[in-house]
This record gives C-alpha cells, structure tokens and sequence, in this order.
C-alpha cells in the first residue's frame, strides 16, 4: 500500500513539475518582454519614428508565439489541482481557488482582450488606443503572475486562516493577510523581477546575435541599450528581494534554507558557501562533514538570514532535534521542538479531528469541545502526523542545494552582464567586442537555467509540504493508480517536446527574420 | 447576508460563465468549418482571420469557469477533477492543441505543418465541445463517487472523493444524456459559427456555402435541443432536505424545479424563442441579426438549465454509488467569508463585460485603415 501510494505521489510530483517547468519557460519572457514592448511602443507614439515600430513589432512576434505556450501550460496547472491534487483542492480550496477565480475575472480577461488589439488593432484603431492596449496587456501578464505567486505564497505560509473541523478544511479569515503577507510581497517581486531580469538578458543576447551577424546594427544597439538599462535595474531589485526572501524563508521555513545552504549542524556565525560540493551518501543525523569541498564566507548566513554576523542558524540536524526559532504562521516567534514529538503532536490532532466528527454524529457536545481544543492546541503540527520518519522533513539537499548556489552566481553574472552591455553600447563600442556578443548570445540559455533553477530551490526546498507544516504530498494526492499519472505523464511529455521543438524552430526563424520583415 | 445567498449567487454565476462559454464555443464550430465548409486555402484563410482574435476569449471563459468552480465549489473541483480524471484530461489535451495552433500554423519552422495544426483545430471544435459537453452533462447524470471527509484521519490513505470503477469518467460517455448534451454542444458551437461566418466574412462563396449548411444545421440543432431538453425532464434528480442534507431521489426532478421556480422556465422559454427566431431570421430573411438573435437565444436557453442543476435543494453532483456523497450548494460551497470576499470582486464583472464588448466591437466592425498609424 505504501509503495503504491509512493509511485502515485512520485508520478504525480512529476506531472506536476514538468508542466510547471514548461510553463515557467514561457512565461517569464512574456512579463519582462511585455513591459520592453510597451516602452518601445511609448517611444515611437512620442517621436513617430518608423524605426521604433518595426522594432515594437519584431519582438512582438517573439511575445506571440511564447504566450501562446504559456497559455496552454497555464490552462494545465490549473486542472491538475484538481486532476492530481483533489485532496489538496478541498483542503486549501476555500483560500486557493480564491486567488485563481480573481486572476480569472481581473487578469486574464485583460490580456485575453487587449492582445487581440495588440495584435490585430494596428489598423483599427488609434495610436494612444493601440499603446494604452499594450500597456495593459503588459499590466496584465503581471497581474496574472501576483495572483497565482499569493496563492503560492501562501502554501509556504499559510496566514490569514484557520481549520475548521466541522467541514474537515482550511477557510479564509483575513483576506490582507493572504495577499499582503510578507512572503507573498516578496515572492511576487523577485519572481516578477526574475522574469524582468531574463528577459532583458534575452532581448541582449538575440541583439547580440545580429551585430555578430553585422545586420540590423541600429536595432540591435537601440535594443540592446534599452534591454540592459531595463535588465540592470531589475536585475538589482532581484538581489535585493532575494535577499528579503532569505531573511522569509530563515524566519518561516528554517528546514528549507538549511537545505539550500547543505547545513546538518548549525551555530553561531555560520558560514556561507560561495561554492562548494556536498558528499555523496550524506545522511541527517550521521555525524559526518557535509562538504567535500567549499569556498565560503566566514559568518555570512547568520548575516544574511538575520542581518547579524554571530545570529544563531539551525541546521537540518537541530531542527530535527527542535534546537531552532521560526516565526508562526501567525507571526509569533516560536522555540522549535523535536521532530518526534511535532510527529506525536501531529497525531493527535488528526486523532482529535477523528473524535470530533464522532462525538459530533453522536450530538455529543461536551465531547465535540474537548476534541476541538486538542485539535486547535496541536493544528500548527497536523501534517507531521502523515510522516512516519523523521528524515521524511527534510527536503532533497543536494538539488536545494545546487540550484541554490548557481542561481545566487548567475544572479550575479547577470548584473555584470548587463551592466556591461549598457556601458559599451553607449560608448559604442559594442559591436567590436565581439567575445561579449558571443558571451552574451549564450547567456540567454544561462538566463533560462537560473529561473528554473529559482523555482526548484522554492518548490523542492519546501518538501515534504504542499502547505508548510499541515499538508504533506502523500495527504494531498488524488485517488487514482500511480499507472494512470503515468501514463498522463509521458502524453503530456511527448506533447511538450513536440510543441517545444516547433516553439523553438519558430522563434528562430523569426528571429532570424529579423525587424525590416516586420512593417 | 446568508450564507444560503451566497451559495446561490455563486452558482447563478457559474452558470452564467457556463452559458457564456457556450455561445463562445463559435470560435471552435468555426474551426469544424475548416473541413467540413471552406473548400480553399483562400476560405480557410478567412475562417482563421476571423476567428484568430477572438479565441483566446473562449479559452479564458472556460480558465475563468475552471477557476470559478474551485473558488466557490471546491469539493466539486475536488471529487470530479481528481475522480473523473480521464475525461477532464481528454478535455484539457483538446484544449491545450488548440492554444498554440493559432499562433503556430502558418509560421516556418513550425515542425509539424500547418495542416497537423489545422487537424487539431478541427479537433478541438469537434470533440472538445463533445467532450465538454460530456463533462457537463454529469452535472445530471452524476458519477460513481464515494466523498468522506474524514478518510482524512486515515494516514496510510487519507483520500476524501474516490471514484469506484477503473474509467475514471470516461463512464460518462456511457450515458445517452451525456452524449446527447455533447451533441447538443457541438451543434450550437456549429450553428452559431455558420452564423458568424454569414455576418462577417469576407468571401461570398463561404458565406453562400454557410447560408446553405446552416438551413440543415439549424434545424436539427433545434430538434436535438428540444429532445435535449425532453430527457433533462425526464431525469432523477436528488433532493436535498434544507434542514438535514439528506438526499432522496426525486423523479422529474428538473421538470420540478423548472415549474416550482418559475422564472428559470420564462427565461429558457425566451431563450427557445429567441434561437427560433434568429435561426429563421436567417433561413427566411436577410438576417442581419440572426447572430446576436440566436447567441442570445442560447445564453438564455443555457444558462435556467445550469440553475435547475443545483437550484431548489437539488444534488448538481449526484453519487451513482452513494446518493449521500452527493454534492449540493449546501455541502460543497467555500465558507461564508471567502464567497463573500469573491462576491465584491465579482461587481468589476460588468466593468470587464463593458470592455469585451467595445473591443468585440472595434476588431469585428470597424474597416480596416489605409496603412494603419
């Protein structure tokens, strides 16, 4: 039975990441090319020069034939909640569903509407129309993002809630505190920021392409100047927010950011590594070194997690032994306790849910009362109760772990990347540097790498948990044979690569078309 | 405000969503068109230019009904999403072909050639509106579902819905009403895109071919409907005691509900009234608003039949297996406060509505410019 249940979670874990993978290909181009399109637009309704519609209208096409894929993954995310998650959806469905019904009505019907202008208004309507379209069209792609990224958010800590026995589910009790919570701010910046950031180093490295081809050389510098001063600013503000979203994830998900730096044992003034590679074979609780080799920062987590070089940070063995602190989804600084008894506390409450429901078939009030104060003084540990080790708490490390590490260098790459282009395409001198045209024609795979990598580090370095603390994977699949994902999953692969290699192919020849096929 | 109230209004919406997303359901009887009318590249092309800005409408309506029912009704999500997997995902794959064929099939490089995504266009007008229809149809028929919220306490399977038979809502091809309503789907979608066709096109030939295939089409449109409507009548439905829950079997049930609320009935009655109106409109006049005649017609027409599925304490979801585990307004809604929140968004809906329209109206009627700005 657990085996089976294991290959279902396993497939389903699998379906799930590969179509969100897929549609985190798209989908970050289309919120920072969305935002470079409409102040190109801006400039040409400002000074009537052709040159900048045929641009506009080069990296439209470009815009097209992405959000065209992004829609199509997006519409499979959205079922597979309830395809792959049916548990989960009526768990969390009452604060969930909330945020996707209001990116439905608020978002989505924007885009879906001002796109079709975007596209097909150029002669139908006036050029302020055309441009306000394409702002909102750009507004909305972003809004589309918030929504979803708060209901995400809110999976890593659920705020403004509370589980109601009688209906078995979570339910909504502060609105502001499920979209304005700190991690929600955070995660919808950095996340909006990160799709700003690649594709800025997408629009350099394709204007890089044609002056290596020594064509289109005014468009690509026009481009490339833009791009980077647009990329530069971003990539800036995604530093910023990813150190804000650190300082989140040390207060309310310890275990995650243990994984992300490879820390078993913690302490004061706790190093961080720049780089390094863990030991194959590193177990919690086995005593052993966890690097194998490191280049690091002398006091640099607790800097960084706590903004003071000698501040405590738990490692994945002290969590296990309850030796941390962690802010509460209701904000309240908490002293951990050990793994076992959070799992022992778990029980309970799930025992008390159990009890409550009978004592309420039995109209046994006195009985109904006592089960909901067990269950409401041990609901902060209810998911724990579905492990049945320990070590099941602990995210895959050396995934979190990686990702982690080339994202924060990438990150880092990007601002110099950028700040570069800007620099020598005002100068002018861009174009006869050719070994950076060649480096920044690359980086736009590089680019692609660090946000997905982003998204694995939020996403693995959460498990076992769909929602922090209170609902594991193996408690939020659906019902249905492990034989049955998987046969889903290898249709919605061969989909995807099929569809991925025709997006690809068309994009290229596209690009290869170049802006004066675009008037 | 009751929670009653609340439960009501969510459903009217979805309903209307769904009504809505039938009318819009044009866009892919416009894609069957591409086989089965336009005999030319040059008429292909014309089908496609008309439909290429208007899709993504359709498909939004159908994200936003998704989203809609998880926000308000969860459990449904839950029990029939994860239950019926097959048919949602046979759903979703008709769907997902059709979002990258627009964008992708006249394009070089595009790997696998313009008529592949002409075919999937073609299916997804075909059997996505079946399917959909399919999948709508169970809001009468059911499923066979077993939902315990506390299988919950349960670690080693702690699955509330489970479905109780190996075909995971592919069995609901095997009810004649849901294939009834597929059809019935798919014939709308066809008689409102040959009337779309009509209205807008750019080629007489098409449109000649249009009038002639809508004269066939309409009609058995209206007689599939009305034996449609004859077999809804004709259903069980289980009712809800207001005060326990308690379901019992009710014969005629939508019959009932539509003689006991009155107003649903009056609606669905304008709504026949207008189809018959617009579709004759076109066959014996010249037709100049058969379309908007007979997309109202079907909104009217869809939507008191959506309302009758949960309306007057009746089970939208029933259990085949388990008439208890039935889902009602009352037992699979989202709690007092999220509906409500829900409920202030739901007033910008006439705002969203107000710019559908003008830009429906500017990319379908304005003339094109000279050279554009």
């Amino acid at each position: 039975m657990n085996t089976l249940l294991t290959a279902l979670v396993d497939w389903s874990r699998l379906q799930f990441a590969l179509t969100a993978m897929c549609h985190w290909i798209f989908v970050p181009l289309t919120l920072g090319l969305g935002v470079m399109i409409a102040i190109m637009e801006t400039i040409y309704v400002r000074t009537g020069n052709d040159f900048w519609k045929r641009t506009v209208k080069f990296w439209m096409r470009i815009f097209g034939v992405n959000f065209a894929f992004g829609v199509a993954t997006g519409l499979i995310l959205e079922f597979q909640f309830g395809t792959n998650w049916s548990n989960y959806s009526w768990f969390v469905g009452d604060i969930f569903g909330a945020p996707l019904a209001i990116e439905g009505i608020l978002a989505f019907f924007m885009e879906a509407t001002f796109i079709a202008v975007m596209f097909f208004g150029w002669n139908k309507v006036s050029k302020k129309f055309h441009l306000l379209s394409t702002w909102l069209v750009a507004l909305s792609v972003n809004l589309s993002a918030l929504w979803i990224l708060v209901a995400n958010a809110w999976m890593q800590y659920p705020a403004g809630m509370y589980f109601n026995p009688d209906t078995a589910r979570n339910e909504m009790i502060d609105f502001w505190a499920v979209i304005f919570s700190p991690v929600a701010i955070n995660k919808f910046t950095h996340t909006v920021l990160s799709g700003f950031t690649l594709a800025a180093v997408f629009v350099v490295g394709v204007s890089a392409w044609f002056l290596l081809k020594k064509r289109e050389v005014a468009f690509a510098m026009k481009s490339t100047k833009l791009a980077a001063i647009f990329g530069l600013v971003s990539a800036i503000l995604l530093a910023i927010t990813g150190d804000g979203s650190a300082v989140q994830v040390a207060q309310k998900q310890p275990m995650k950011l243990a994984a992300m730096e490879g820390l078993y044992e913690g302490g004061n003034g706790v190093k961080i590594s720049a780089i390094g590679i863990l030991k194959p074979g590193k177990q919690p609780l086995d005593g052993k070194d966890a690097m194998l080799f490191d280049i690091s920062i002398p006091k640099g987590l607790s800097f960084l997690a706590y903004g003071d070089l000698n501040a405590y940070v738990a490692g994945i063995d002290d969590i296990i032994k309850g030796d941390y602190h962690y802010i509460d989804r209701k904000g309240e600084k908490k002293q951990g306790i050990p793994m076992t008894e959070r799992m022992e506390r778990g029980r309970l409450a799930i025992d008390a849910l159990k009890s409550y429901q009978d004592a309420k078939e039995r109209s046994n009030a006195a009985a109904m009362q006592e089960a909901k104060v067990i269950l409401e003084e041990n609901f902060d540990h209810f998911g724990y109760g579905y492990l049945k080790n320990p070590k099941e708490a602990v995210p895959p490390v050396p995934l979190t772990f990686y990702t982690f590490h080339i994202m924060i260098l990438l990150g880092g790459f990007f601002i110099i990347l950028l700040l570069l282009s800007w620099w020598w395409s005002r100068g002018g001198s861009l174009e006869k540097r050719r070994w950076f045209l060649h480096l920044s024609l690359w980086s736009i795979a590089l680019a692609y790498i660090a946000s997905q990598c982003g998204w694995i580090v939020a996403e693995v370095g959460r498990q076992p948990w769909t929602i922090q603390d209170l609902l594991p994977v193996s408690a939020a699949v659906s019902g249905v044979k492990a034989g049955t994902v998987q046969t889903t999953f290898f249709i919605f692969l061969t989909m995807f690569i099929v569809l991925l290699i025709a997006e690809v192919g068309i994009m290229l020849r596209q690009i290869k078309k170049g802006p004066e096929s675009s008037q | 405000m009751d929670i009653s109230i609340l439960q009501h209004y969510w459903w009217a919406l979805v309903s209307l969503l769904g009504a809505l997303l039938v009318f819009l359901l044009f866009v892919q009887g416009g894609q069957t068109l591409l086989f089965f009318t336009a005999k030319t590249e040059q008429q292909k092309n014309a089908i496609i230019n008309l439909l290429g800005h208007k899709w993504g409408l359709t498909f939004t309506t159908l994200v936003t009904f998704g989203g809609a029912i998880f926000a308000s009704f969860p459990l449904y999500y839950s029990t029939s999403f994860g239950g019926a997997y097959w048919l949602w995902i046979t759903v979703l794959l008709l769907f997902v072909i059709q979002a990258v064929s627009y964008e992708f099939r006249d394009k070089a490089g595009n790997l696998l050639g313009q008529t592949t995504y002409d075919t999937f266009l073609f299916l997804n007008g075909l059997l996505g509106t079946v399917m959909l229809g399919v999948a709508v149809g169970t809001f009468f028929t059911g499923g066979a579902f077993i939902v315990n919220k506390m299988a919950l306490t349960q670690l080693n399977a702690p699955v509330i819905s489970q479905w109780t038979n190996g075909w995971h809502g592919l069995d609901a091809l095997g009810h004649p009403f849901n294939i009834l309503m597929g059809a019935g789907v798919y014939l709308a979608a066809s008689t409102l895109a040959l009337l779309f066709v009509i209205k807008w096109a750019d080629n007489s030939e098409l449109k000649a071919k249009a009038k002639k295939q809508v004269a066939i089409v309409g009609p058995i449109f209206t007689l599939g409907f009305v034996a449609l409507l004859a077999y809804l009548f004709c259903l069980t439905g289980f009712k809800a005691d207001p005060t326990t829950g308690i379901l019992t079997a009710v014969p005629h049930k939508y019959l009932h509900n539509m003689i006991e609320l009155l107003w649903p009935a009056v609606i669905l009655l304008m709504g026949v009234v207008l189809v018959l109106l617009g579709l004759s409109s076109q066959v014996f006049c010249k037709g100049k608003y058969s379309f908007w005649l007979t997309s109202a017609g079907v909104v009217l027409a869809v939507f008191p039949i959506l309302l009758c599925a949960a309306f007057n304490n009746t089970a939208y979801f029933a259990s085949t297996v388990d008439m208890q585990s039935s889902l009602t307004l009352q037992n699979s809604s989202s709690s007092y406060f999220t509906l409500k929140v829900m409920a202030y968004v739901s007033l910008l809906i006439p705002f969203v509505l107000a710019y559908i329209a003008y830009v429906w109206h500017v990319l379908t009627n304005r003339p094109e410019k000279e050279g554009g700005y």
